[in-house]
């Protein structure tokens, strides 16, 4: 990148800084011309200058000029007015020229503005571009988070800045320099008094700033480091827990905010000291004014009217001068962070453009044998992993490699893969060095997985088809708004140097997953699940999910068959105790007393938890039935229990699980409560206290917590309370709660909860595993599963995948690899999270599912365990960085070499 | 049955009999109440151990595996806790439980267990007790039945 920021600006935005030059220049004329205009106000019309006559007139808008050699020209004799029509005529003039003004300055500042923004939008793409292209094993030494801190607020200066780079020079110098002309032209000494000062200045002020320099990239280093250090702290927090090394972190996060408020401070104090210096110098001219120059009237040797117009000329001088000082700081403070950048990406051996072109039409199977030729690999420390080792795998063939403690089969399948750079020798496709093929190829034709995984932040839908997202394969017609968008966004993109691909277009590559188009992905999809044994898992994510009902039609619309199935097969297994349905003329005693009494689902905040009670509406409903006073009773027992049961354990006692009424921390609140309400009629007690208890009993559940509080009498009474909620419900609640509808799917609960349609009884020992094979066999039964699996599929997976098991993460990984179909699938002991049992089953599954429809793929696959070699067509043996054994598993078998031994 | 029929019934159970009621009634509240049917198994034979049962009402029988099929051995009344043994060492079930009659029990969790046995040890103290009890109890018998060989 290029290293000089003056140098950068000026490269990409020259027409644009000199279009705004001379637009500058331009509106200095009406600029200029407001100035001279008050002076004329006054003197003319007001004080009635040029009008000493009754009914006299002036011309107005007379144009003449003294063209040297021609003389007076008149271009136009003007218009006579008279006194008060002059007097109106320049007003107006005076407007014009403040609109006028103001529109230069909206139209200066605006252009200014956007093209600043424009370079931020350039260098940042320029910067994630780097990111893209640097070499993989720079990743090892970087952070994240400084990366990120780096491009997003490091450069973000630089956006303020470049709209002023060249024109604030040009046109405070300028300014400064008429000045000091002027200056010189009133009394030629005195001037040289203003240049000397204004000569320290400039010579004084940027040697002191100089340490400024310093200290501003200490800053923005340590403050970087910080961003590192915090990033850290949050992907390794587990870590700090597990080793108690949080006040360790603390600790280390104190120190760094002590020296960065070090560096501050010092960096304000410097920077205050230099702004009193070159304060100081702009004043000390005038006081030189003032005694030179009175000393020189008093001695008759300067003539009174020659000081006073150097004095009054010289009140031009500060201003730009010291704008010019704060520009050349800003300046240099862009300019370190610039560097500081730059150099942070400046890397030797980027990964040249073309690897990377964007490349839409499929670019061919990989039909060559993929070679190790004398390869050696070496970590980042400097050891030997492979020791020129060579290498063939023919299209088609499937090879495990088996590797003992330091055999080196990694680093073979982490060069397949381009992930490490060979120490020696090269790995090659055919003839061509697998380094120079464009990713388009590599990553389309060849296939990684390793049990280092990474998922995005997006749902396991996204992560799963992100290994197809390589190019906008279909065109997107806009039109109207969308149209002008479209245009606008290309338009933009071109003048900030970033591509134009658009991110709105499919970039599906549903070929090569071998589908046809977004109708028929989800069969392929399917299959890789299944081949990896994830299926299970996802459905049980999408039956814990709610679902949107406008996409999932099918399963709302059928939610009723739904139910009616899960009855029926519960009846036929004399299972019908298992789930209590709800009804809505019965109480269900295996529900809360709460969601007896609101029978619906809370859609909103208004009616969801702790505010229930609160509602004012809801307590209206409770006292009409008479239901208030009892629940509050009822509320005051559960918490006496409550606090009976519980008041002694620490907060963090696993018992707390158990406690549905209340957390721990509101134990205390609830003592102190109980406590002051103790005797207290129940009308004595105020609203928020009443809700604070009666909250309690909405959480109770008669056969899970049996306190003996619930009554047939109460019952009734409740689903009372129910309808009337209903009938009167006012209009801002409506959409705060979804009735319990036998015949509708119910939007704001869980698919689950929508097929019991129920609670699963508390008293039946594994219930809920029971319900749950049930309703798989009755999902499948009816069409549905792959309804809830795509359900499920919109799970999101949480920053890095952490939503996920670690088993699972790896099984993604392995079905995102699959699901391209590529020509060779390379395995880095893809799961290791899962136990040897479930790793051949997998295996099994994949080797078969790659090779479904005639397809046949190279596979080659690091292994876990050797007994796995028995799967493939060959097998080649690692140790100590050499390729030792290689050959089927018969004949290694029958060997008796180094294979055998570590298979015993 | 309530929360306070459960502790009181806990109460006759020799090895909680000693134990403050109050710490009954927080064993009582964090285990499950669980019905079963008449012929369910509760637990079998080479199970790992994770729960004791305390019958509340009904009665279970206890079956043994043999080669001739499953051989019951005793008969588990209301009041009687099984399955003890294997949550407080880890043996896997030495017999199998079926429910006899349509059951209810206090099903108590190891883990919940161990933990009140942690967090208040005077509760410790007394089933220790109990247990040293059975144990010399057993050591008497086993006296006896050696020195009547």
């Amino acid at each position: 990148m290029e290293p000089s920021l003056a140098r950068y600006i000026w490269t990409h935005t020259r027409k644009q800084q000199l279009w705004i030059v001379m637009i500058v220049v331009l509106s200095m004329i009406p600029y200029f011309m407001s100035f001279d205009l008050p002076k004329l106000i006054v003197n003319g019309p007001i004080q009635g200058g040029g009008f000493e006559q009754p009914g006299a007139t002036q011309p107005f808008m007379k144009l003449h000029y003294d063209i040297p050699f021609i003389g007076d020209v008149q271009f136009f004799d003007g218009f006579q007015l008279g006194r008060e029509a002059t007097l109106f005529a320049l007003s107006m003039v005076f407007l014009l020229l403040v609109v006028v003004n103001g529109l230069f300055k909206l139209y200066i500042n605006t252009y200014k503005g956007r093209l600043g923004e424009r370079m931020l939008r350039r260098i940042r793409f320029e910067l994630v571009d780097r990111v893209l292209r640097f070499p993989p094993f720079y990743f090892k030494r970087v952070k994240s988070a400084e990366v990120a801190t780096m491009v997003k607020d490091e450069v973000e200066p630089l956006g303020g800045f470049i709209g002023d780079a060249f024109i604030q020079p040009v046109l405070l110098g300028g300014q400064a320099l008429t000045a000091m002309l002027f200056i010189m032209v009133q009394n030629f000494w005195l001037g040289m008094i203003a240049a000397v000062i204004v000569g320290i200045q400039i010579i004084l002020i940027p040697r002191m700033r100089r340490r400024l320099i310093v200290l501003s990239r200490e800053r923005q280093l340590t403050a970087r480091a910080l961003s590192g250090r915090v990033g850290e702290i949050v992907d390794g927090i587990g870590a700090v827990h597990i080793h108690d090394t949080s006040n360790y972190e603390r600790a280390d996060i104190a120190a760094r905010l002590g020296r960065i408020f070090k560096i501050r401070y010092d960096l304000y104090q410097w920077k205050f000291m230099v702004k009193f210096l070159n304060n100081f110098l702009a004043q000390i001219t005038p006081f030189l004014f003032y005694m030179i120059g009175g000393y020189l009237v008093i001695q008759g040797r300067l003539d009174v009217g020659q000081l006073v117009a150097v004095i009054s000329a010289y009140k031009d001088l500060p201003g730009p001068m010291k704008e010019l000082i704060d520009w050349d700081q800003a300046r240099q403070d862009v300019q370190v962070k610039y560097q500081q950048v730059v150099e942070q990406f400046t890397v030797d051996g980027l990964i040249p453009p073309q690897i990377e072109a964007l490349t839409i039409e499929d670019p061919g199977r990989m039909t060559n044998s993929l070679s190790a030729v004398s390869l050696s690999m070496t970590d980042d420390g400097g050891a030997m992993l492979l020791d020129r080792v060579s290498l063939q795998v023919k299209p088609g063939e499937t090879l495990a490699l088996v590797s003992s403690a330091t055999g080196g089969a990694e680093a073979l399948a982490e060069a397949f893969a381009r992930l490490n750079r060979p120490e020696n020798g090269r790995v090659v496709s055919g003839t061509d060095d697998l380094l120079e093929l464009p990713e388009a190829v590599t990553g389309r034709r060849m296939s990684y997985s390793s049990s280092d995984v990474f998922l995005f932040h997006a749902s396991l839908r996204e992560n799963l088809l992100y290994g197809l997202k390589h190019a906008p394969l279909t065109p997107v017609t806009y039109d109207g708004a969308a149209a002008v968008q479209r245009r606008w966004d290309v338009d933009e993109a071109s003048r900030s140097g970033n591509p134009d691909f658009d991110i709105s277009s499919d970039w599906i590559d549903y070929a090569s997953a071998g589908a046809t188009g977004p109708q028929d992905l989800f069969e392929a999809v399917r299959r890789v699940l299944d081949a990896v044994l994830l299926s299970r898992d996802i459905l049980d994510l999408g039956l814990r999910s709610s679902v949107d009902v406008t996409r999932h039609t099918e399963l709302a619309g059928r939610i009723v068959e739904l139910r009616a199935a899960l009855r029926s097969r519960l009846e036929q297994e004399g299972l019908s105790g298992l789930v209590v349905p709800f009804e809505p003329g019965a109480y269900n005693k295996e529900a809360t007393i709460g969601e007896n009494l609101l029978f619906g689902a809370a859609a909103g905040t208004e009616l969801a938890d702790r505010a229930l009670a609160a509602n004012p509406y809801f307590a209206s409903v409770l006292r009409q039935g008479g239901l208030d006073r009892t629940l509050y009773e009822m509320g005051l027992e559960i918490a006496e229990q409550a606090i009976e049961l519980f008041a002694d354990l620490p907060p963090d006692h696993p018992f707390f699980q158990q406690l549905a009424f209340m957390t721990p921390e509101e134990i205390p609140a609830y003592e102190t409560l109980l406590q002051r309400l103790k005797n207290r009629p129940y009308e004595a007690v105020s609203e928020s206290d009443r809700a604070m208890i009666v909250t309690l009993s909405f959480a109770y559940i008669e056969p899970r917590h049996r306190f003996g509080l619930l009554t047939e009498e109460l019952m009734g009474k409740i689903v009372a309370a129910r309808s009337r909620f209903y009938e009167n419900l006012p209009p801002e609640l409506q959409n705060a709660i979804e009735r319990y509808d036998p015949a509708k799917y119910i939007a704001a609960a869980t698919v689950m909860d929508n097929v019991l349609f129920g609670r699963v009884g508390n008293n039946h020992p594994d219930a809920p595993e029971r319900i749950r094979s049930i309703v798989y066999d009755i999902l499948d039964k009816l069409g549905l599963y792959n309804e809830v699996l795509d359900v499920g599929l919109d799970f999101n997976v949480g920053s890095g995948g952490r939503r996920l098991t670690g088993g699972q993460r790896q099984k993604l990984d392995v079905a995102r690899a699959l699901l391209k179909r590529p020509d060779f699938l390379i395995m880095n002991r893809p799961l290791s999270a899962l136990d040897q049992r479930m790793q051949e089953q997998v295996l099994r599954n994949v080797l078969e599912e790659a090779r479904r429809d005639g397809h046949s793929p190279a596979i080659v696959w690091v292994v876990t365990n050797p007994s796995m070699g028995m799967m493939f067509d060959r097998v080649a043996v690692f140790d100590a960085g050499q390729l030792v054994e290689d050959g089927t598993h018969e004949t290694l078998l029958a060997r008796n070499g180094i294979f055998k031994e570590l298979l015993s | 049955m309530l929360l306070k029929d459960e502790v009181g019934m806990l109460q006759r159970v020799p090895l909680f009999s000693g134990v403050e009621p109050a710490k009954l009634k927080l064993l009582a509240f964090t285990s499950d109440r669980v019905t079963y049917g008449a012929g369910q198994i509760l637990f079998r034979q080479g199970d790992e151990g994770d729960a004791a049962y305390v019958i509340l009402s009904g009665t279970a029988d206890i079956l043994v595996e043999s080669d001739a099929g499953p051989i019951k051995v005793a008969e588990l009344e209301p009041n009687s806790i099984v399955g003890e043994i294997a949550i407080l060492c880890n043996v896997s079930r030495t017999a199998t439980v079926r429910a006899a009659v349509p059951l209810e029990v206090l099903r108590i969790r190891k883990d919940h267990f161990l933990r009140l046995m942690k967090e208040f040890p005077e509760m410790t103290i007394e089933i220790l007790r109990v247990l040293a009890d059975r144990l010399s109890h057993t050591t008497a018998e086993l006296i006896d039945a050696r020195s009547a060989k």
